[in-house]
């Protein structure tokens, strides 16, 4: 028994950046790339997802849906198996391992924003609409200066929790070598042998701390909506 | 053009297919096991968390927000790595005695979904209006019974539906096995792929899997909160 955290203060620069500025950004930098650049991305497949999935036209919408239900039936872990393994089959050339974790995560994460954007428009009640168009706005038109407006401003809370789960979900980076703070902490792990309750303990309190402050933040600005709207 | 030859006879008879089917079964068995703990853990930990004593409830309430704000991933490699450090001496005999990669998984999935699902209960329960408390141990129940016999039959019932998806997580999540060498669905595609090379025909056969289950379980929400939650509602 007895923990030694040397091992920790050893490796820190390790953990946090990988070995920039020598080698390629590593650890928590990494980390945060990751999920910072596949929020942004499926932000945007988000929304578009979501507008076709409440499109007027039944076979935009059901095809739409299709996707979106298939994408949140499978586990990441066999998307990212199918964009590693068959993008250089079908496209006979291979493409970087965190370009590779980018495009499963934003391509898996834009299903579940699709949700959330979907339920954030319908949620706008539907007196906007007819009184947007009724005022001579076309239908495109009262989506973007009336409804999306005040939806977005609705989601913020739900965007936030799905950059949580972002932060959890680019751990799978690992499974493709991609040097994210999983893979290095496993690194180390092989490396050093005797100490992966240190070192598994420790990484999971990294990622607590980052989850949890956004977390926080997610339900503050939730609270803060609710106060703004009722006025 | 594809270049790609497809050879759908590779995962749909013979070795390959006996390699696939073995890890559906794992798959449910991992789920299975994972399932029933995680319902009954969350439980504890939900009853735990809306308990009087302040301790109780700050122990839950930690639990909680750490087990849901850290990568399931690290978890499975904590309990399967480093937990030899942090557990007695009998309880390492006995994981190691057993299937100590399954077992790894089942305490990893059963911990990280209890605090999602205690979340669920904790939310059924609360949406119980408070008067049904205030009558129930005014007429003599002690909490826990009031607990036993009439709030927690009906929270559950409107929890169905979230636990159902929380449970539908769990098989998708249980694929993380996989890192630590059970042999389950996903473990058993990746092998047919590295054997085969015929990669696009195993994980089309493994999503194909994963996706009749879920369809299967979002079918049956669908279906409880029409035939059963929105008449309960209405009343």
């Amino acid at each position: 028994m007895g923990l030694d955290f040397h091992v920790i203060w050893d490796n820190l620069t390790y953990f946090f950046i990988g070995r920039y500025p020598h080698g390629p950004l590593g650890g928590v930098a990494l980390t945060f790339y990751l999920a910072v650049v596949s929020c942004i991305l499926s932000f945007f497949g988000g929304m578009f997802l979501g507008l076709l999935a409440i499109s007027r036209n039944r076979v935009i919408r059901y095809a739409s849906e299709a996707v979106i239900q298939i994408v949140r039936g499978m586990p990441l872990l066999m998307v990212i198996f199918w964009m590693y393994f068959l993008y250089p089959a079908l496209m006979g050339r291979a493409m970087p391992e965190s370009q590779t974790v980018i495009l499963a995560l934003t391509f898996f994460t834009s299903a579940y924003m699709s949700q959330i954007v979907k339920a954030g428009i319908e949620g706008i009640p539907k007196g906007q609409t007819e009184a947007a168009i009724s005022t001579g706005l076309t239908h495109r038109h009262t989506m973007i200066y009336v409804i999306l407006p005040q939806a977005l401003r609705n989601m913020i809370p739900s965007f936030v929790n799905q950059f949580v789960s972002l932060i959890k979900d680019t751990s799978l980076a690992f499974i493709v070598g991609v040097s994210e703070l999983t893979h290095v902490a496993t690194q180390i792990n092989n490396r050093s042998l005797i100490y992966p309750t240190e070192i598994f303990l420790f990484i999971a309190v990294v990622y607590f701390i980052f989850c949890y402050a956004f977390t926080t933040l997610s339900r503050w600005l939730e609270k803060r909506l609710a106060w703004a709207k009722a006025i | 053009m594809l270049k790609y030859k497809f050879d759908w006879a590779v995962v749909l008879s013979g070795k390959y297919f006996d390699w696939l089917v073995s890890g559906v079964k794992v798959t449910i068995q991992l789920s299975a096991v994972s399932i029933a703990l995680a319902f009954l853990l969350g439980l504890i930990i939900a009853v735990m968390r809306m308990s009087r004593v302040r301790p109780v409830r700050w122990f839950a309430h930690g639990y909680l927000e750490f087990f849901r704000n850290t990568p399931l991933l690290v978890q499975i490699f904590f309990w399967y790595f480093g937990s030899y450090k942090v557990l007695p001496e009998a309880a390492n005999d006995w994981l190691v005695s057993t299937n100590f990669e399954f077992a790894s998984a089942v305490i990893a999935l059963t911990i990280y979904t209890s605090a999602f699902i205690a979340e669920d209960i904790r939310s059924g329960v609360l949406s119980i209006p408070k008067e049904q408390m205030e009558a129930a141990r005014s007429s003599g129940f002690s909490y826990i019974r009031s607990m036993r016999y009439i709030i927690l039959p009906q929270a559950v019932r409107i929890t169905v539906p979230p636990l159902i998806s929380q449970f539908l997580n769990l098989v998708k999540n249980s694929s993380l096995a996989m890192t630590i060498g059970v042999a389950e669905l996903t473990y058993q595609a990746r092998q047919v792929e590295s054997y085969t090379f015929k990669g696009f025909e195993a994980f089309t056969a493994a999503t194909a899997v994963y996706l009749a289950m879920s369809i299967l379980i979002t079918i049956v929400v669908t279906w409880y909160s029409k035939t059963i939650l929105s008449p309960m509602k209405a009343r």
